[in-house]
């Protein structure tokens, strides 16, 4: 770590939580710690609530996934603290078959679009969030279209076939 | 001065019987020159097409000059609805919406690859071509078409204004397409 301010909160961090800190890594001068997912509200209220961390924004919170791997869901969070300008940012990873993530609501009020719209394209539950339904595609949608299992194009059509399109 | 310019055209008398005092002609010609030059059309504009559209109602291009001068922000007093850009799943409703809140006759122009077929948003949050959810009267190609093709488009809808029964509403081909749309077709 060459950070100072990364160094302090990584310490403390394995000090308080030292068996769920599963790797961490800095890059580009910014600390990301890949935590286990039972543990992450636990974590997320420490780094808040803390005084020597004082992470007090939650600036970004989404899904990723990753097919070929095990664990292939998994949800990042970037947290800000507005006092001393500094970022951190946390991974979980678990498989499709357990996608149920505590939800940080009552933390950060801005996670709750930000959960909603995690569940509405990765299909992640988030539990005890207060209105977990889709924020930006149709209502009766099926799929959650940025899992890598579910085709980008639309599934209607059918004028465009292989030969007319190289596929 | 003599005028020299001659190129003011006026819009051309039907074809009827004309005497001293009077003239007779077919009320679906005379119907159907009167809406056909006071086409009030409603800009549903949603990306880039919308933009070409404003161009097309500048001074430059002046649609105004067809005697779509008044654009009609409310669908009540529409006769033509303008579809211009992309359209998601998610607006699919409203313009459907909108659509039904026109009153008879109403025409429908759909502008540009994206309103016409999804254009290159072939994806699961777009609408696969307006005509999905509402009949189409005249498509018009173009990544976004140039205000001359709009003109162009606008023109076309003339056209079909001028030569349909004024009483196209009651026909059973209307009826059935309107039904096929899921639409109440009117008595």
């Amino acid at each position: 770590m060459e950070n100072e301010l990364n160094k302090k909160v990584l310490e403390q961090l394995i000090k308080v939580f030292s068996d769920d800190i599963k790797s961490a890594e800095e890059s580009y001068g910014m600390l990301s710690v890949t935590v286990s997912k039972n543990k992450i509200y636990a974590i997320i209220k420490f780094l808040k609530e803390n005084t020597e961390t004082n992470f007090n924004f939650l600036t970004d919170l989404t899904g990723i996934h990753y097919p070929d791997s095990k664990e292939d869901l998994g949800v990042i969070y970037h947290l800000h603290n507005f006092y001393k300008n500094h970022r951190i940012r946390l991974k979980i990873f678990f498989s499709t078959q357990d996608s149920y993530v505590d939800s940080i609501v009552d933390l950060y009020s801005g996670a709750n679009w930000m959960e909603r719209e995690t569940f509405d394209f990765f299909g992640i539950h988030f539990k005890g969030h207060p209105n977990l339904t889709r924020i930006l595609n149709m209502e009766d949608m099926l799929i959650h279209p940025l899992r890598k299992e579910f085709p980008l194009e639309d599934q209607s059509r059918k004028d465009k076939n292989d030969a007319m399109f190289g596929r | 001065m003599e005028i020299t310019d001659k190129k003011v055209s006026l819009a051309k008398m039907p074809d009827g019987h004309e005497g001293a005092g009077f003239f007779a002609t077919k009320l679906d010609d005379a119907v159907g020159l009167a809406r056909k030059n006071s086409i009030w059309p409603l800009p549903f504009a949603t990306s880039c097409c919308g933009i070409e559209f404003m161009a097309t109602m500048g001074a430059h291009y002046d649609l105004a000059r067809y005697g779509s001068e008044r654009l009609s922000f409310s669908p009540r007093q529409a006769d033509l609805l303008m579809v211009m850009g992309t359209i998601s799943k998610k607006m699919a409703p409203i313009v459907r919406q909108v659509y039904e809140q026109m009153a008879e006759p109403k025409w429908v122009l759909s502008m540009g690859a994206c309103a016409s077929s999804g254009g290159i948003f072939d994806t699961y949050s777009v609408l696969q071509g307006i005509d999905r959810i509402i009949p189409v009267d005249v498509y018009i190609p173009g990544c976004p078409p140039r205000p001359e093709q709009v003109i162009d488009g606008v023109l076309k809808i003339h056209e079909l204004v001028q030569n349909e029964s004024s009483r196209r509403r009651y026909s059973e081909d209307y009826k059935s397409l309107m039904e096929s749309y899921g639409f109440e077709s009117g008595k």
